[in-house]
């Protein structure tokens, strides 16, 4: 009787489609009224050893029952879920909610990564006023009023200071190796980078441009120590571990002697590669820094001596990373920042990489 | 600065290759820019000798020639109707590579017959487009010489960059003198020939005088008058030297002095003696006197520029160019030479102002040797007698020839000091000597050198040194690795300059992209922005739109904005940091973040409703730049003040007690109508300099963390307040009732409407208040909410909404 109970009420239980109705079969069976527990009261009537067995039967079924009643319990509760799950679908291939991250500018990037290499090499970033004497810009770097160099740098020029000295804006970041010499003691050891002006629109020259200027001076370097610190310096910031780098005699006003340098590249099929290729790109000018221009700091020549050099950070920037055009970098245009720009997080470090 | 490799032979014994000298050019600092060397690729075509030429038995229109290359009889199957016996031709033999480079001509079988060779067009050497038939050569056109030399096209053209410094190397001696200094070849020396330059004995004194107002504009003039010459054609050799490098010859007497430019550095000037009226003066310009030039142009000149007059006017600009009346024509009969020194910089001025470039400019700004005019004037004397006959006067002298003789010493120690490379004593003697400094070498060590006439550039011993290290070669310098001051590298940039990093950065993060703008921008646009004094207004600007130095990074941002949405990209999010300019003083540029947002903040999307950007958006981006470059955000304050440029209602100014941080809004209307750009536009600007920067007094260490253990309670308020009343008036109300308790103050809500009477508005806010030591009471938060109540409405007048 105990066993066809227990397969009708497991029956039951096994037949229930939601919680309320294994509620009610938990009723029928183990309720005050139901049937497992009536079996149970009756267990009064009976003889001491038939009693006992019984009681043991009826609470061995009494467990199964409870087990039963969880167990679909517990599969009613998961296919509960599942089904609310499933109404709840959503079209993940919907866009996320719209976030903007800006882009910085490459010629922000650039000058940092300029910073991290030179950083390295124990320099300090200098910097100067955009609007410049004709003292720092021309005079002290030994290129004297009406010098034909002058004319090599097309100035701007803004009406004249008070005290009747000429105001420029600065034609190249050089001045800041004036004022620096002027403020400063040797050894010196800086980078300027910065904005420079000249009046000059075309494909390749935008009345304004940025330069980077390096600053050497102490009693011993030399340009072995000069070659060597552009060597390091091109092949770190172009990534190309065996870049040709060539100095050649050239003509700068502010030093003595001086170089322009050039690097390996090819030209085939009209693109331009850095490397060893057996063609040569000019991209800084540098020298021994002149003894006038010392002079002019009050820095001795006699016993202090150094090397300056300076580039284009544009000029640089297009190389490295395939920029077409100059002007562009000056156009705010939305497409091109997204598409030359850099993460905000992208910070460079020699110890990260200078460029992904 | 152009020149034929024959030419430079004139000067310079060498065998060396074309390779060699340019490569040692550029090493001198004479950078080679081009050369034309046409020989290079024509190198295999040799002249050859049709001896037969036969029906091709297998094709109508080929032949099949038996050729004589000199060495030996090859068969050429030819498909050129001029091919014929007895024809001299120019051969392509087998093996040869064709100057396009793409086609090599190999042994070949053509319909059956035998082939070994090629005969050449013009078109196919690359030297035309005629390809109507192969190159017929003279019947005298020696056997197998090359083609490219019977031509005459075997005289490579270099041209090199010449530095503003190397006068002497305006002419091809100059640069001979620096190969045989480098050891390519040896410097030959300059007499004999078509190069003499011993006196000419003058027949009568010179009917032309020579006078000079300025000695400063024109030390010294030395001329000469030759009767009787008769100008034609130069002869073939200068010709030839001339059209090599791009020169059209003209007629002897003008070509003579071309020539002497070219080779020496030497411009010159031959007047038509008969032009002249009276003698010749050297003079300053007056304003308004007119040239009529060797160029066909006409020029009205100022009153500081170097003429070379006669009583009638302006004959030529001294050192620049000559006039077109008194030039030398195919008539001219009598000439008078001038040869003379003239200031540099009144000559590059003169050029310059005029815009005229010439050939005589180009070595007179650079400076001509002083010490050659002599010497030069005898030369230009003998090579126009030689061509045009005649006969010259005595040399008519004014001025005299400047000191330009110095002595510089050299410690040779010096080269490895500042070059890094030692270069041995003689060595260093041997170097300056060729180049022409007749060194002394003294026993300690020190060489004295006299500077030649020509190197007016060398003024002091880093230029001897530059001399020696550039012809021993800058390649043989050894890179030697800059020493570290210290072993781990310190930071390259002041904590004020690594704010600039921080403000681009965090703003890049927030979705601005970063710009760079001009410095400048149009006057008429400045003026929306508080205008520029006129000590910011360039004298010479590229334009008009570009011609005052800006006062705000924000209208170049704003102009950028609106050509971005004028391509279509309406949402606008750009940042710039850099120089704002407010006086043309050192000091007076302000390093400046500043951006502008238009168009949407939030674009139309399917979860989120779309938003214009607004005022907050620009405080946010102002107050993220002044938190990441670490102003202290508490002590903030908010004004309405902010300048004209701005909405007056929206917009805010952003101060720390006297100082002016920052300031950010809607931008006004008017001012975006007035540049074209479509609004609503906001932006904003911080002072970086301005936010004052963090002391490092107690180290890196923070301040102590205190957490509290106990729960935080949060209240809700909500007041009605006037209108007028500034939320900002409310929150430091709340905020102060009770400052130990008072964690956070947050505006949740701001209402108008229904139930709110009009001219009021509801404040609705939460705060939360943080026990320290115990948990609060009911009664005891109660007790806070009522100081905020009576707080608020004491700062506000407002009321409690029930």
């Amino acid at each position: 009787m105990v066993d066809s109970l227990k397969a009708e009420i497991l029956g039951a239980i096994g037949a229930t489609t939601d919680p309320a109705a294994l509620e009610e079969v938990r009723v029928a069976a183990l309720g005050k009224k139901g049937r497992v527990t009536a079996l149970m009261k009756d267990l009064g009537g009976l003889d001491p050893e038939a009693r006992k067995a019984r009681g043991a039967a009826l609470n061995v079924l009494k467990d199964e029952i409870a087990a039963a009643l969880n167990q679909r319990k517990a599969e009613l509760q998961g296919a509960a879920l599942a089904a609310r799950l499933e109404s709840e679908r959503l079209d993940v291939t919907l866009p996320a909610r719209p976030e903007t991250e800006g882009r910085i500018h490459p010629i922000t990037q650039t000058i940092d990564e300029i910073t991290a290499i030179f950083a390295d090499m124990g320099f300090t970033v200098a910097e100067g006023p955009d609007v410049e004497g004709d003292f720092y810009n021309f005079t002290a770097l030994n290129i004297p009023p009406e010098h034909p160099a002058r004319q090599m740098h097309d100035t701007f020029y803004l009406p004249d200071a008070p005290d009747g000295a000429k105001r420029v804006l600065r034609t190249h970041t050089s001045p800041v190796q004036i004022r620096t010499m002027l403020a400063n003691k040797p050894p010196i050891r800086i980078i300027a980078p910065g904005r420079t002006y000249r009046s000059d629109y075309d494909m390749t020259h935008t009345p304004m441009f940025h330069q980077v200027e390096a600053l050497v001076i102490d009693e011993a370097t030399h340009m072995g120590h000069l070659k060597g610190a552009i060597i390091e310096f091109c092949r770190a910031f172009f990534d190309v571990d065996d870049l040709p780098v060539r100095f050649r005699p050239s003509f700068f006003p502010f030093t003595e002697p001086s170089a322009e340098v050039d690097i390996g590249c090819s030209r085939k099929g009209g693109e331009l590669k850095l490397g060893n290729y057996g063609d040569w790109l000019e991209i800084m000018g540098c020298g021994m820094v002149h003894p006038k221009v010392l002079a002019n700091c009050g820095i001795d020549p006699a016993k202090y001596q150094g090397y300056a050099f300076g580039m284009g950070i544009e000029r640089i920037a297009m190389l490295k990373y395939g920029i077409p055009d100059l002007r562009t970098f000056f156009e705010a245009d939305l497409r091109w920042l997204k598409h030359y720009g850099f993460l905000p997080l992208d910070m460079p470090s020699l110890a990260q990489g200078l460029a992904r | 600065m152009k020149f034929s490799l024959s030419w430079l032979k004139d000067h310079l014994e060498t065998d060396a290759a074309l390779d060699r000298i340019c490569d040692t050019l550029t090493a001198l600092g004479l950078e080679v820019e081009g050369v034309e060397d046409r020989a290079k690729a024509l190198a295999p075509f040799a002249v050859a000798h049709v001896v037969s030429a036969e029906r091709h038995p297998n094709a109508d229109k080929l032949q099949v020639c038996m050729v004589d290359t000199g060495a030996g009889t090859i068969q050429v199957v030819c498909g050129a109707p001029n091919a014929r016996a007895g024809l001299k031709v120019v051969l392509a033999p087998v093996g040869t590579t064709m100057p396009d480079g793409e086609l090599t001509i190999k042994k070949g079988v053509i319909r059956g017959v035998e082939s070994n060779g090629m005969l050449v067009s013009e078109r196919e050497l690359g030297l035309s487009d005629e390809h109507h038939g192969i190159i017929e050569l003279p019947d005298d056109a020696p056997l197998g010489t090359s083609y490219a030399k019977l031509m005459g096209l075997d005289d490579p053209v270099i041209e090199i960059a010449l530095t503003p410094d190397r006068a002497d190397c305006a002419g091809v001696r100059g640069i001979a003198r620096d190969l045989a200094a480098a050891g390519v070849g040896s410097l030959k020396p300059l007499s004999g020939g078509h190069i003499e330059s011993a006196p000419v004995k003058g027949a009568m004194a010179s009917p032309v005088g020579v006078t000079i107002e300025d000695l400063a504009a024109c030390p010294l003039f030395v001329g000469r008058y030759i009767s009787g010459v008769k100008n034609g054609s130069s002869p073939r050799w200068l010709q030839d030297k001339l059209s090599a490098v791009g020169l059209r010859p003209i007629s002897a007497l003008v070509d003579v002095t071309n020539y002497l430019c070219l080779d020496i550095a030497r411009p010159l000037h031959v007047f038509d003696a008969d032009t002249l009226a009276g003698g010749i003066v050297a003079r300053i310009s007056q304003a308004g006197e007119t040239l009529k030039a060797l160029n066909g142009k006409d020029y009205t000149l100022d009153d500081a520029m170097t003429v070379i007059a006669d009583r009638d006017g302006v004959l030529g600009l001294a050192g620049v160019i000559g006039g077109e009346p008194s030039g030398c024509t195919e008539e001219t009969v009598n000439v008078f030479i001038e040869c003379a020194l003239f200031d540099p910089v009144r000559t590059a001025a003169t050029g310059r102002k005029l815009g005229i470039d010439s050939d005589a400019r180009y070595r007179f700004e650079r400076g001509v040797d002083p010490g050659a005019v002599f010497e030069s004037i005898e030369r230009t004397t003998r090579l126009i007698v030689e061509m045009c006959g005649g006969t010259p006067s005595d040399l008519v002298v004014a001025g005299a020839e400047p000191k330009w003789q110095r002595q510089i010493t050299l410690r040779t120690a010096r080269v490895a000091q500042l070059g890094g490379v030692d270069v041995p004593v003689a060595e260093q003697k041997r170097i300056l000597t060729v180049l022409g400094f007749a060194p002394a070498v003294h026993e300690d060590g020190h060489i004295t050198v006299p500077v030649p006439s020509w190197r007016g550039d060398v003024e002091g011993e880093a230029d001897l040194v530059e001399e020696v290290l550039r012809v021993h070669g800058y390649d043989k310098i050894p890179v030697t690795p800059m020493a570290r001051p210290h072993a781990i590298t310190r930071p390259a940039v002041t904590p004020r300059q690594r704010r600039l990093g921080f403000a681009r950065r965090t703003l890049a993060a927030r979705g601005l992209n970063e710009a760079v703008t001009w410095s400048f921008l149009s006057a008429a646009t400045a003026v929306h922005f508080g205008g520029v004094p006129d000590e910011l207004r360039l004298l010479n600007p590229i334009s008009a739109d570009l011609d005052v130095m800006r006062p705000s990074l924000l209208p170049n941002l704003i102009a950028a904005s609106g050509r971005n949405a004028d391509r279509g990209w309406a949402d606008v999010g750009l940042f710039e940091v850099g120089p704002a300019f407010r006086d043309g003083t050192p000091e007076g540029q302000d390093i400046v973040a500043g951006g502008v947002r238009a168009g949407a903040m939030v674009p139309r999307h399917w979860a989120v409703p779309a938003r214009p950007v607004d005022v907050f958006d620009a405080k946010a981006d102002a107050l993220a730049v002044l938190e990441a470059v670490g102003a202290p955000g508490g002590n903030l304050q908010i004004t309405t003040d902010a300048p004209g440029w701005y909405h007056p209602g929206r917009s805010g100014v952003l101060r720390l007690g006297a100082a002016m941080l920052g300031r950010f809004g809607e931008i006004h209307p008017g001012v975006l109508e007035a540049l074209g750009v479509k609004g609503p536009l906001v932006g904003f600007e911080v002072f970086l300099d301005a936010v004052p920067q963090s002391k490092k007094k107690a180290g890196t260490a923070r301040a102590l963390l205190k957490l509290s253990a106990f729960q935080p309670i949060r209240r809700d308020f909500a007041f009605v307040v006037d209108q007028s009343v500034e939320a900002d008036k409310v929150i430091r109300a709340a905020r102060g009732a009770d400052k130990a308790l008072v964690r956070e103050v947050a505006v949740f809500d701001r209402y108008q409407g229904p139930g709110v009477e009009p001219g009021k508005k509801s404040l609705a806010f939460t705060v939360t208040l943080q026990p320290l030591d115990k948990t609060l009471t009911e009664a005891e938060i109660e007790a806070v909410a009522g100081k905020i109540k009576v707080a608020v409405e004491k700062a506000t007048g407002g009321v409690l909404r029930a």
